[in-house]
């Protein structure tokens, strides 16, 4: 019984670790989906965003301020697809498509031009994300690998039933569901579609970039040309699987994340199956899922549709 | 009357006027980062064009992208968007390798039937993601992205699997001769590149049977009416699960594909993955920038290849290769925005002419 109970602390360890950077882009993604936008850059927002983070955090020491500007670069990436995709009216997946060359692009070359080489210098615990209760319980136990994490980890899980409210119960949320639903009607009853738009879009680029920083601030300490690969696709992904709903999303994210927990203490603890194949656990468990439980999701209506507004 | 033909109106001027901006974007972050962008360009266009052998050895780098990009330019005709072109053409590279080093067959016909078994894995990769998009109604989008993790983690395992593996290095035997797309000895030498092979001519062909398929026959007709309207279709007689299907699984062939000529022509083999080697998301933008029309494919993809491989070259005077993505990424956000621009420019082109006319008249 205590090495199931501590064996299934290592999952739930794992877990928690691999979930918030996917957990905290896919709420961004949530956002620019919601309101009519689809945001595939948030691949590049969340590269830019890990870099900048871990820069932040070197130069500063200290671990908030580099997760912020990581968000804050994020949201730049943000404004340049909401220039493109609100304002000049652009082919969304065109936009996200050049956000994600331009991102991870901008993002290694600085790197090399700062430090002639495409890894940041490793960061020391001081100004990486704190963890929460040191000292409290003994490491190794249950409790030091389900609380002993960082605090983060539960500042996202606790954002998630902070964004539901906003998208339910007030009046932004259900403005900017209308927006991706029928941007024509709103703007018969006066809502401004395009900052509607671009507030949400923005805000979609801050979370990505906070997703980004959380790798390179507390997963792996140091900004690599492949810290990010991918997660931001697997963001994208466990938010259609939810519905294009943040508690959804969320749901997406926790399955996700338990498989690679799984994975994880199954190739620790010498597991005879190759490790490549325990890799793909995470996929084909959401394949199974979609398949037999989910179904399909219904798309906002005049989502990747842009809208121009009419003189 | 006879409308007069506006050169603002056709995309051509837009995608050139994004490339040259792309390459100030470039130029400005170079500067920036304190290199002379006048010594990195020219050491790019050295690297493309300084020697008949670099000419050779872009269009060797062009063909698979030229590839993915006709496979994701093809899906986008259906209203499709084949992010999972990467997937596709990992399954493509597998099945080509693994005919290759497993079954004997005398040359010409080995590679045609190794590039038949990437065609139909592509397709099948595609298409399972079409079958669940038609019976369970399942986002291709997602699925695409799940199937290219997959795929790359099945490549990862049979890679290192014992009798595929190369004693020496982490990745697969080189395939038998017999199966390689090599050109002759002949061609070797007369352009100085080993590996010049026959990539390039297959994915050229391909780019022209598209483009055959797209606007001459029944089934390019119904692509394109299911991808501009997919209830107008089904109410003029066209089954759009079926459309759906086709192209979803001629896009993963043609991906498929890609990989084939990838591997039998320029690797012969397959190495284990660090990190997705971007192929198929690379053929996005090979797409996007021929604007999904198959013949630009062509010159997209081989544009793509020669700054792919040109890039390379750019270490050499201290400059981080990854300015090309940032020109690659400028010159998409520009093709992107080259919208407004255009209703701009057509509004004043045509308030011009419309001018001129009132002028006559009075």
């Amino acid at each position: 019984m205590d090495v199931f109970v501590k064996d299934f602390g290592l999952i739930l360890n794992a877990m928690l670790i691999s979930t918030p950077p996917l957990l905290l882009a896919a709420l961004g993604s949530v956002f620019s989906e919601k309101c009519g936008v689809v945001n595939i850059g948030i691949e590049g927002m969340m590269t830019i965003g890990a870099f900048i983070g871990a820069i932040g955090a070197y130069y500063t020491g200290n671990g908030w301020i580099g997760f912020l500007l990581g968000g804050i670069a994020g949201m730049v990436f943000g404004l340049l697809h909401a220039f493109a995709c609100v304002t000049c009216g652009a082919d969304q997946t065109i936009a996200g498509t050049a956000v994600n060359f331009i991102a991870p692009g901008l993002a290694l070359f600085l790197c090399k031009a700062l430090f002639t080489s495409s890894d940041t210098p490793a960061l020391n615990t001081a100004s990486k994300l704190p963890k929460m209760f040191s000292g409290v319980f003994k490491p190794g136990s249950f409790g030091y690998n389900v609380f002993g994490t960082y605090s983060v980890v539960y500042l996202s899980f606790l954002l998630v039933a902070v964004i539901w409210f906003v998208f339910y119960k007030t009046r932004f949320g259900m403005r900017l569901r209308a927006a991706g639903e029928h941007p024509e009607a709103c703007e018969t009853l006066g809502i401004n579609v395009y900052r509607v738009r671009y507030a949400c879009v923005l805000l979609s680029g801050f979370l990505a970039g906070l997703g980004g920083a959380f790798v390179t601030l507390a997963t792996v300490s140091q900004f690599r040309p492949t810290v990010i690969v991918g997660q931001g696709f697997i963001a994208i992904a466990a938010v259609i699987f939810g519905k294009f709903t943040p508690q959804g999303a969320f749901l997406g994210c926790i399955l996700f994340g338990l498989c690679n927990g799984l994975k994880t203490v199954l190739s620790a603890s010498g597991s005879s199956v190759s490790p490549n194949l325990l890799s793909m656990i995470p996929y084909v468990v959401t394949i199974l899922v979609l398949i037999f439980f989910v179904g399909s999701a219904r798309v906002p209506a005049a989502n990747g549709k842009p809208y121009i507004k009419s003189k | 009357m006879k409308r007069k033909f506006n050169i603002w109106e056709g995309n051509f001027i837009y995608t050139l006027l994004a490339i040259v901006i792309g390459f100030v974007v470039g130029a400005i972050l170079l500067s920036v980062a304190g290199i002379d962008p006048s010594v990195a360009y020219g050491s790019l266009y050295e690297g493309i064009f300084g020697d008949k052998k670099y000419i050779v050895y872009s269009m060797v780098y062009a063909a698979p992208y030229i590839l993915t990009g006709l496979s994701v330019a093809f899906s986008f005709k259906t209203g499709v968007f084949n992010i999972g072109a990467e997937g596709q053409f990992v399954v493509g590279s597998l099945a080509a390798v693994l005919v290759g080093l497993f079954v004997d067959l005398p040359p010409v016909i080995h590679p045609i039937v190794c590039m038949l078994a990437a065609a139909v894995a592509g397709a099948i990769w595609g298409g399972v993601v079409g079958l669940m998009k038609i019976k369970r109604g399942i986002n291709e989008v997602l699925s695409y992205i799940m199937f290219n993790w997959i795929a790359y983690y099945l490549s990862n395992y049979i890679v290192i699997s014992k009798s595929v593996k190369d004693e020496s290095v982490e990745a697969t035997r080189l395939v038998k001769d017999s199966a390689r797309t090599l050109m002759s000895d002949k061609m070797v030498i007369a352009t100085g590149c080993p590996t010049v092979n026959w990539g390039f001519v297959i994915a050229t062909v391909c780019a022209i049977a598209l483009w055959f398929i797209i606007t001459k026959t029944t089934l390019g007709y119904q692509l394109r009416a299911v991808g501009l309207s997919k209830t107008a279709s089904e109410y003029g007689g066209i089954s759009s699960s079926k459309i759906f299907m086709s192209s979803m699984a001629i896009s993963g062939m043609l991906a498929g594909l890609g990989g084939a000529v990838h591997t039998l022509g320029m690797t012969g083999r397959i190495s284990q993955f660090a990190g997705q080697e971007s192929f198929g998301f690379d053929g996005i933008t090979v797409a996007l920038i021929a604007g999904s029309n198959p013949i630009g494919c062509i010159f997209s993809g081989l544009f793509y290849g020669a700054m792919k491989y040109g890039g390379n070259k750019l270490t050499l005077v201290n400059a981080p290769k990854e300015v090309v993505n940032i020109i690659m990424g400028t010159i998409i956000f520009f093709i992107a925005i080259a919208l407004l621009f255009k209703r701009i420019m057509v509004s004043v082109s045509e308030k011009k002419n419309s001018d001129v006319k009132s002028a006559k008249e009075d």
